[in-house]
Order: C-alpha cells, then sequence, then structure tokens
C-alpha cells in the first residue's frame, strides 16, 4: 500500500506548488494593476486640451511638433510650443534640451500644466533618431488631419 | 559581386535550415540514425553559410559600397573604421543578419559540443533550432533583405546615426542577442523534451551550461546598454524603466530563475515541468522584446525609426513560436514523470521561492511594460507607465527574494533546519546591522531607507563569504585543513557565491544612486563655480575641438575636492555634418566610490555684450561604478560556474535513474 500513498503525496505537493504559485503570481498581478491606477500617465495632445480643458494638478504628457519660430530662452529655462497643426501648448523646460530636440520635430513631454495652461516639462523626449516619430505625435497628427505618410 | 554572393548565401542557408528542421524532427521518429546525424552537418553548413553572408555584408560596409541602400543609409566613407564594421549591425536589417548568425552559432555549437548527447534528443533539438532559424531567415530575407541595391549609385552615405558610435553600444547589440538567442537553445531543449516526453538530471545537466552562456551574455549586453546610456544621453541615469529596457530585463529575469529551476531538476529529479516551461517562457519574452525593439508599438526613448508591416511578421513568428510551444506544453508536460520530493524547508523550497518571486517580478514588468499598448487597443487612451509604476512592484517583489539569497545555497537537500541556517549566517547578519547603522548615522537626507539597502547588499556580500567560509568549515579545525578544502571547492560553489556577491556589490550602487545622486542645472560663465556633492567645479570655458567626423563645442571644468585639484572633466557638444546631428558628451570622472559627471548645454548670451553663458547641468552620482562593478562579478560567477568539470565533462552516461546521479562533494551550480 505504500506505493499508492506516496503517489497522492507527489500530487499533493504538485497542487501545493501549484497553488503557491498562483498565489504569488496572483498577488503580484493585483499589485501590479492596483499600482499601475496610481501611477499611469496619461498622453494629452494640443487639441485634447483645447477642447477638454486643462488638466490641472496631474503629471501628464504631452506631445507634437516643435512650433517653427516657438523656441526662446528665459535664463536657463526653454521656452516653446508644441502643435498637432490645430492647436499649439507652451512648454516651459528647465534642463537641457535632448541633441534631437529641433523646430519642426515632433517629442513629447513629462510635466504638470500650470494654472495659467502652460505646461512645466520635468522631462523633454527626443529620439536618438531624426526620423523616428513618437506614436502618440503621430497619431494626434493622424487625428487633427495633418498626418502624412513619411518619406522613407 | 559579393553582396550578391551575401544574397544568395542567405538564401541558401534558409534552404539548409528548413532541412535541419525536417531531418532533426521527422529522424527521430522514423529512427533513421543517418537522417539524425545529418542535422549536426546542417546546423554547421548553416553557420558556414550565414558566415559568408555577413561577411559579404561586413565587406560592402568596409569599403563603402553605396550602391547597397543598407550600406548608403547606414555609413558614410569618413566615418572611422571601427564604427564601419560596428554599422553592419547598427541597423534594423543588420541586425537581424547578426541574431540569426549567433543564431546558427548556437546551433552548431549544440551539435559540436553535445557528442554526448543520445541521437534523437540532439536531432530534435536542432531540429527545432533550425525551425526557429528558418522562420527568421525567412524574415531576414522577405522583410528585412540587407543586399537590396540602389540605382544609381549615391556619391556618399547617410551615416550611421551619431548617438551610435560609440564603443559601448557597437558590442551591446552582439552580447545582447547572444543572450536573447542563447535562450534559444534552452528553448529548443524544453521542445525537444516535450516531444521526446522525457526530462531527467542528465536533461537538466545539458541544458543549464546554455542558459548559463546565454545569461551571461544577456548581462554583458544589458549592462553595455545601461552604460551607454548613462554616458552618451547625458542623462546622469542608467536605467530609466523604459519599453525596450523593460524588453531585455525580462528574457533576463526569467533567464535567471530557469538557471536555479534547473539546478533542482539537475540535482533532485523535481520541478521537471515547470523548468520546462521556464525555458519556453524565457526565449519567448526573447521574442516578445524583439517584437517590442523592432516594430516600435511603444513609445520609447531609445527607439528608432521603423517599419509596421516588419512589426507584424515578428508579431506573426512570436505568436506561432508562443503558441506552438505552450500548445506542446500543455499537450506533452501531462506526461512527465512527478520529481523527489521535498520539505518546506529546503534548498528545493528556497529555490521554488525564488522562481515564484523572479516570476512574479517579470509579471510585473511585463504589466508595466504591455499594459499602455492593451489600453490603447481598448479604450484608445494613451498613457506611458513610469519608474513610479516600477518602483512599487518591482521593488517589494525583488526586496524578499535578495533577503533569501544568502539562505539558499546554505540551505540542505530534501530537508533542512531553519533555525541552524540562520545561525552560521550570524556573521553576515551583524555586518549587515553595522553597516545599517553607520548608514544610519553618516547619511543625511532619506536615511532609513538607504541605510535598509545598504544593509541588504552588506548581507548579500557578506551571506556569499560566509557560504565559503562554511563550505570550507572556517574556524572549526585546523586553519591548513581549511585552506586545503578551499582549493578543492568545486568551481560551480565558487561560481554560486561569486554572482551571488555580485548581486550584492550591484545593490550597493542602485541604492547609492538612488538615495543619494545629486543634479543641479545651472547657467554659467567662464571662471564661475558651482558645487556638487563632495565637489567643486570652476568652468574654465569652452573652445572647439575636432574629431574625425564631427566637430565640437568642449567645455573645460576643473574638478577640486576638499581644495585640491583632482582632475579635468572635459564635455563636448559635438555635431556630426553628415548626418546633420548633434550628440552630448557628457564628461565622467570616476572613482570606485562615485561618479562626478557633467553635460555642456547650449549657449546663450551672457549677462553683458560679449559673453556668453553655458547651460550646464551637473550630478554626483555617489556608488555609480558599483553597478557596474556588480554586473562584471556576476558574470564572472557565471563564467566560473561555467568552467566546473561537471559542465564540461557533461552528463554521466544515460542509463542510470535519473535520482542516482552522484552528487559531487555537496556543491550546488
Amino acid at each position: 500500500m505504500a506505493r499508492p500513498k506516496r503517489t497522492r503525496t507527489r500530487k499533493s505537493y504538485r497542487a501545493a506548488f501549484i497553488g503557491t504559485a498562483v498565489l504569488v503570481l496572483g498577488a503580484a498581478v493585483l499589485l501590479a494593476l492596483s499600482a499601475l491606477e496610481d501611477t499611469v500617465v496619461f498622453f494629452y495632445s494640443p487639441t485634447d486640451v483645447a477642447e477638454k480643458g486643462v488638466p490641472t494638478g496631474e503629471y501628464a504628457r504631452i506631445g507634437g511638433l516643435v512650433v517653427d519660430g516657438s523656441v526662446a530662452k528665459d535664463g536657463a529655462v526653454t521656452i516653446f510650443s508644441v502643435t498637432d497643426t490645430q492647436n499649439s501648448i507652451q512648454v516651459a523646460y528647465g534642463g537641457i534640451l535632448p541633441d534631437l530636440f529641433r523646430e519642426g520635430q515632433g517629442i513629447v513631454a513629462e510635466g504638470e500644466f500650470e494654472p495659467t495652461g502652460r505646461f512645466a516639462a520635468s522631462r523633454v523626449l527626443a529620439k536618438h533618431d531624426e526620423n523616428y516619430m513618437p506614436p502618440e505625435v503621430a497619431d494626434a497628427l493622424k487625428a487633427s488631419g495633418q498626418w502624412k505618410e513619411a518619406t522613407e | 559581386m559579393i553582396p550578391e554572393i551575401g544574397h544568395f548565401a542567405l538564401v541558401l542557408a534558409l534552404a539548409v535550415a528548413a532541412v535541419q528542421t525536417g531531418l532533426g524532427l521527422y529522424g527521430p521518429a522514423l529512427g533513421d540514425a543517418r537522417l539524425m546525424a545529418m542535422t549536426s552537418r546542417a546546423a554547421s553548413l548553416q553557420v558556414i553559410l550565414l558566415s559568408v553572408s555577413f561577411a559579404a555584408l561586413t565587406y560592402a560596409f568596409v569599403v563603402s559600397d553605396f550602391s547597397v541602400i543598407n550600406v548608403y543609409e547606414n555609413s558614410h566613407s569618413a566615418k572611422p573604421m571601427l564604427y564601419k564594421i560596428t554599422g553592419v549591425w547598427g541597423n534594423h536589417e543588420g541586425t537581424m543578419l547578426l541574431w540569426i548568425l549567433i543564431l546558427a552559432i548556437f546551433g552548431a555549437s549544440v551539435a559540436g559540443f553535445g557528442t554526448n548527447l543520445p541521437d534523437s534528443l540532439k536531432a530534435r533539438v536542432l531540429g527545432v533550432q533550425g525551425l526557429i532559424g528558418a522562420v527568421f531567415t525567412l524574415f531576414v530575407v522577405l522583410a528585412s533583405n540587407p543586399f537590396i541595391r540602389l540605382s544609381p549609385t549615391p556619391i556618399n552615405g547617410t551615416d550611421l546615426n551619431p548617438l551610435l558610435q560609440d564603443p559601448g553600444l557597437a558590442f551591446h547589440p552582439p552580447f545582447l542577442y547572444g543572450g536573447y538567442v542563447g535562450l534559444s537553445v534552452a528553448f529548443s531543449f524544453a521542445a525537444a523534451a516535450l516531444i521526446e516526453g522525457r526530462v531527467d538530471a542528465a536533461w537538466a545537466r545539458w541544458v543549464r551550461p546554455w542558459a548559463l552562456a546565454a545569461w551571461a551574455s544577456l548581462t554583458v549586453g544589458i549592462a553595455l546598454g545601461s552604460w551607454w546610456a548613462y554616458y552618451e544621453l547625458g542623462w546622469g541615469g542608467y536605467w530609466f524603466w523604459d519599453p525596450v529596457e523593460n524588453a531585455s530585463l525580462m528574457p533576463w529575469l526569467a533567464a535567471t530563475a530557469l538557471l536555479h529551476s534547473a539546478i533542482v531538476v539537475e540535482r533532485r529529479g523535481a520541478l521537471k515541468s515547470w523548468t520546462v516551461l521556464l525555458a519556453i517562457l524565457a526565449f519567448s519574452l526573447s521574442l516578445l522584446g524583439t517584437f517590442l525593439v523592432r516594430s516600435g508599438v511603444l513609445t520609447s526613448v531609445h527607439a528608432f525609426a521603423v517599419d509596421p508591416e516588419r512589426g507584424l511578421f515578428i508579431l506573426g513568428i512570436l505568436i506561432f513560436f508562443i503558441g506552438g510551444a505552450l500548445a506542446l506544453y500543455a499537450w506533452r508536460a501531462p506526461t512527465l514523470k512527478l520529481g523527489g520530493l521535498f520539505a518546506p524547508v529546503s534548498r528545493e523550497s528556497a529555490l521554488v521561492v525564488n522562481n515564484l518571486l523572479l516570476t512574479a517580478s517579470t509579471a510585473a514588468v511585463l504589466i508595466g511594460t504591455l499594459y499602455p499598448l492593451v489600453l490603447e487597443g481598448v479604450t484608445g487612451e494613451n498613457i506611458s507607465v513610469g519608474p513610479p509604476f516600477f518602483n512599487s512592484t518591482f521593488v517589494p517583489i525583488i526586496l524578499p527574494l535578495l533577503l533569501l539569497v544568502p539562505f539558499g545555497p546554505m540551505l540542505a537537500w530534501k530537508r533542512a533546519d531553519a533555525l541552524a541556517t540562520a545561525q552560521r549566517l550570524y556573521a553576515a547578519a551583524i555586518a549587515a546591522l553595522v553597516v545599517g547603522l553607520i548608514a544610519l548615522f553618516v547619511i543625511e537626507g532619506s536615511p532609513i531607507l538607504a541605510a535598509a539597502g545598504l544593509a541588504i547588499a552588506t548581507w548579500l556580500v557578506a551571506g556569499a563569504f560566509v557560504e565559503i567560509a562554511e563550505r570550507v568549515k572556517l574556524w572549526r579545525g585546523p586553519f591548513a585543513q581549511s585552506m586545503n578544502r578551499l582549493k578543492g571547492l568545486p568551481r560551480s560553489a565558487w561560481g554560486t557565491a561569486i554572482a551571488h556577491a555580485g548581486v550584492g556589490v550591484l545593490v550597493f550602487g542602485v541604492v547609492g544612486v538612488t538615495a543619494g545622486a545629486q543634479e543641479r542645472v545651472v547657467l554659467m560663465q567662464a571662471g564661475e563655480r558651482i558645487e556638487i556633492g563632495p565637489y567643486e567645479l570652476t568652468f574654465e570655458g569652452v573652445s572647439l575641438a575636432s574629431g574625425p567626423n564631427y566637430e565640437a563645442d568642449r567645455g573645460s571644468f576643473t574638478v577640486r575636492r576638499g581644495g585640491e585639484t583632482v582632475g579635468m572633466l572635459t564635455p563636448e557638444k559635438r555635431f556630426y555634418p553628415v548626418a546633420r546631428m548633434p550628440t552630448t558628451e557628457a564628461a565622467i570622472r570616476t572613482t570606485i566610490l562615485d561618479d562626478v559627471y557633467v553635460v555642456l548645454g547650449d549657449p546663450q548670451p551672457g549677462a553683458s555684450a560679449g559673453q556668453t553663458q553655458w547651460i550646464v547641468r551637473a550630478y554626483h552620482n555617489p556608488l555609480q561604478p558599483l553597478v557596474w562593478v556588480g554586473c562584471i562579478v556576476m558574470v564572472l560567477g557565471s563564467i566560473i560556474s561555467l568552467s566546473d568539470r561537471r559542465l564540461r565533462v557533461g552528463a554521466p552516461a544515460r542509463k542510470k535513474p535519473a535520482n542516482s546521479t552522484p552528487i559531487v562533494d555537496g556543491a550546488s551550480a
């Protein structure tokens, strides 16, 4: 009778293993999903902001093309506008701009809206590659009907 | 002519891979030894053909043959030779060619080193390996062919992205792919074992060196990429929880879990089907990583221009392999025999906990990485998930794991005494406590978390020393006897201890930077000073400098510490005329305990006429160098473990029953 008993222990051991695994993974997934609620950063195109108002007091991402001739310096702070060709947002950024930041380039900025509607960026992302267009910016341009297929 | 030879060799390699697949999967079913033996030859032939192909592309880059579109788009005659060569894989098409070349090299190595593998298992492994090769070679031929010509031939090329003209990034892809693709071997072994319906200690012993080699390569690849981001992007950070970074971290976590669970299969015959599943998942995550990076579906700071058609193709490959392997697993895994039993407190259980926590952390990273994609697909909302998410999920999952690391190798197999093990670790615990308390009273700012972090790091490093000391029974007998034991210690034991100590060193670095990094952005004029950390930087001015294919503004900073001049820092703003692209070259002064890091920004008119002010960003990153040192130490540990006699000599003859595998000196790997 020793043998069937042994099989049962093995099975119960396997069940315990699977049970623990499901428990731990489930806890991790729950932890992740609850963390998502608090930490997700929403993206707003200039048109979103123009239509729905300024989402103040929230860490957000915005993006668009840097408006030609809009880049100005105020001490260490750079002020520029991004546009999806319909609307635009003014951005102030106090750091060193990425190498590929230039007028006409698609960029994404992270930060918060000031009550005045200006966006105080804490990070500006341009890409490592000048042909690259951030997907959000491409979508925003498509939404405003200004998207042209890349020349490639 | 040469590119055509390369193109032709590529197509031939596709055919050979297809044949290898057929032979490898049908040969064993027919029981035909000659068909099975041919898979090895096919694997060697594939390497030769792809080497020819890769050499042809390299030649085109070296001689700057701009009639090849790929060379035209990614090279320039004025580029330094090193970057002409590394430019071969500095672009999508070339990088995929390198990917399949490394895949073929791994396949041929299995054929070459696996002389003691049973014929049918070896043929099946090579068959699956051939299938992966065939599918990816097809992808290269159809959707990213590097040999396509351009007519008329342009006079010069458009240059490689200057950010990639850097030694750190030049060698990042080969190592990263060595890891990604190396995991394909574990995957092939898993699939072959499922087809055979047998997983035993010998199987685990064959898989482990491949998984270990892939893991080491992946670690080097990730570390090089992170190092590059640190000094080249000029953001002062080394890890941004960016989707492209996560794409490489996920297979790394899964591979780490696989390394550990394979030990249990090898030594105790338990966790078989779990290990097989992990091998499948690790390579699946590598494929997912390739897809995320190559398709550009996620917004990444490291993203490059991409072509959606290729993304779809890779997605198809991804679904084919992951779906196929999981279906095979669901069908065949229940036939695997259940393994040995073990008590809740035992080495096996410790490794199970290791696996669960690593898998859970992988799941957290996966959710954070893919959630934006899912949400966009479902609701159309554009979101991003940044560092706060990963800090609040990954960190709490990985912390208990770090606490448990020193216990693992000290626990006995099958059944262990928790209290006795804890007592043996008292020295490490005291060391951790002392370091934690010192940190608490010395460091200003957010001391409690930093002190706890430093204590954990000490716990890991000291734990590794205690493990070695326990193995040689230090202080419990004559010293000479312990020294003798030290000489006789298997390399796998050294490997474990060193790799675990490396984790500790890495934790030191991460905690130091996270808790103590300082950043200052200021407008400076020549002659002005700023203080950052314990350093004082004096801005001496900016001069013009020129390199082989760029021109630069070079700033000079005198670095003083405690009033004494300790060095100069010369950050640059370079401009590459051919690519019409500027880059920032940070200047970093490294001691083993900290980095002082300076970036030169844009000039602007100064307070009075004729003066120029520059934006300067300075960082002080305490313990930053230990991040890289920790990675190097971990890799060192894995290399030492890899050189262990047990793995070199290979597994014992197959006839022995799995559970009677001789246990060498109670060592783990």
